[in-house]
């Protein structure tokens, strides 16, 4: 390895180290998958560092590299839509709809209960949403990326995403209502 | 007259056209504003929702995945002048393609002679077995698709600027639109309709990229990148790639 690559792979270490975290919570977000998260994270630091010559320091190096996953993120979102039609998330699985579990089957206090029912019901909302909600909402709610923004990235009409972060507010409004 | 649920999100993440009359509602009517309220503690759960812990030591395994790896992408040189470039020759050496591009061109007419048209009764030389013809296709159209994706996975993560040098990109791309063309012809002649498809996406890209200026504005990237985008390119020829593969791998090819 020369010099100029050994200098090269120390500076982009630092960015590594510095970024992989938040990284993963935003392919978590994404995809709400650990493993998918991994993948994204791995990809998005391989994507960047082919270009990272190039990236001339105007972004936030974490602007840059959530930008790359963000586009990770799409390409996975998108095949396990294709895969599968929805995003599958490891925890979903209960209907948000059911019934509050009792204290007898999850003692503590009841602030704790009421937190931890209000993540299980989110996480299952989350779950059931489409490819494009999904992803809409993370943008827009997580990433702070304007509706126009957000309409190129997923290739659609201004209006659909608006639609699209609209439905995705509205599902997970309902899945908490009681509890809110 | 109450605001719907619908901009009352928008009014939240600060897309609503008509922000301040909704916000003049809001402070004169309690409906509204409770009903606002419960938006904003929906949306605040879902702030307070925790990513799971990768593990204290998860950036440290990061890099050790990552390492190894970084040799076989090497990135490519940034350029001093005032213009930046896209320099894919850093990653596809020039001799690496052309040979690549002149076997791949040999192949596809070897496929077709082979396949479409009559052969002679008497050879001087044994012809290619069918299966291995077509192995030899499914490594280069492999590497056609390898090359189309770097093509498009450079520019869809071109920082946009004022001036991008984008020549080598454009060559390579006129380059590749000759291949596809016949890949393209071949898939349809063999029945694969999918791969067929896949093909008539990319080569729609590959050409207006072959025709775009060689120098692009911050515009003109974007437009690009918004067609690569918006047409999923990138992830069907994912698709496909993985599917040659596979086929590569089986002892018996197709």
């Amino acid at each position: 390895m020369s010099r100029p690559e050994i200098g090269r792979q120390e500076e982009f270490r630092l960015l590594v180290e510095q970024h992989t975290r938040a990284l993963f919570g935003l392919a978590w977000r994404m995809t709400g998958n650990q493993q998918d998260a991994e993948e994204i994270v791995q990809e998005t630091f391989l994507r960047a560092y082919r270009s990272f010559d190039r990236f001339d320091g105007r972004a936030q190096p974490g602007t840059w590299l959530h930008r790359i996953a963000v586009n990770c993120a799409l390409d996975l979102l998108r095949a396990r839509r294709h895969d599968a039609g929805r995003v599958e998330l490891e925890a979903a699985g209960s209907d948000a709809s059911g019934a509050v579990p009792t204290s007898d089957t999850a003692p503590g206090p009841d602030r704790l209960l009421l937190s931890a029912e209000i993540q299980r019901r989110l996480t299952a909302a989350l779950g059931r949403l489409s490819f494009t909600e999904r992803a809409a909402f993370v943008l827009r709610h997580h990433q702070g990326c304007p509706i126009e923004e957000i309409s190129r990235e997923l290739g659609m009409s201004e209006n659909a995403a608006k639609n699209c972060v609209f439905r995705a507010v509205q599902k997970l409004r309902e899945a908490l209502q009681p509890l809110v | 007259m109450h605001i719907s649920e619908e901009q009352l999100v928008l009014y939240r993440y600060g897309e609503a056209k008509d922000a301040a009359a909704i916000g003049e509602h809001l402070a004169a009517c309690a409906a509204c504003r409770a009903a606002y309220q419960s938006l904003e503690r929906v949306l605040a759960a879902v702030d307070q929702m925790p990513a799971p812990d990768p593990g204290e030591n998860y950036a440290a395994a990061v890099w050790q995945r990552l390492q190894p790896r970084l040799q076989q992408c090497r990135p490519a040189r940034r350029d001093e002048g005032a213009v930046r470039s896209l320099t894919l020759a850093a990653l596809f050496p020039w001799r690496r393609l052309a040979l690549a591009a002149a076997m791949a061109a040999l192949i596809v007419a070897a496929f077709l002679v082979g396949r479409f048209w009559p052969r002679p009764q008497t050879v001087a030389r044994q012809p290619l077995p069918e299966q291995v013809r077509e192995r030899i296709l499914l490594v280069a159209l492999g590497e056609h698709l390898e090359r189309s994706q770097m093509i498009l996975i450079e520019l869809a993560n071109a920082n946009p600027g004022p001036q991008l040098d984008v020549s080598s990109e454009r060559r390579w791309a006129a380059d590749l639109v000759g291949d596809n063309r016949l890949y393209r012809q071949a898939a349809a002649r063999a029945g694969d309709p999918a791969i067929t498809a896949v093909l008539d996406d990319l080569e729609r890209v590959l050409l207006e990229i072959a025709h775009s200026p060689s120098t692009l504005s911050e515009g003109e990237l974007e437009r690009i990148q918004r067609r690569i985008e918006s047409g999923d390119i990138l992830f069907k020829l994912r698709v496909v790639e993985s599917k040659v593969r596979r086929q590569e791998e089986k002892p018996n090819g197709l």
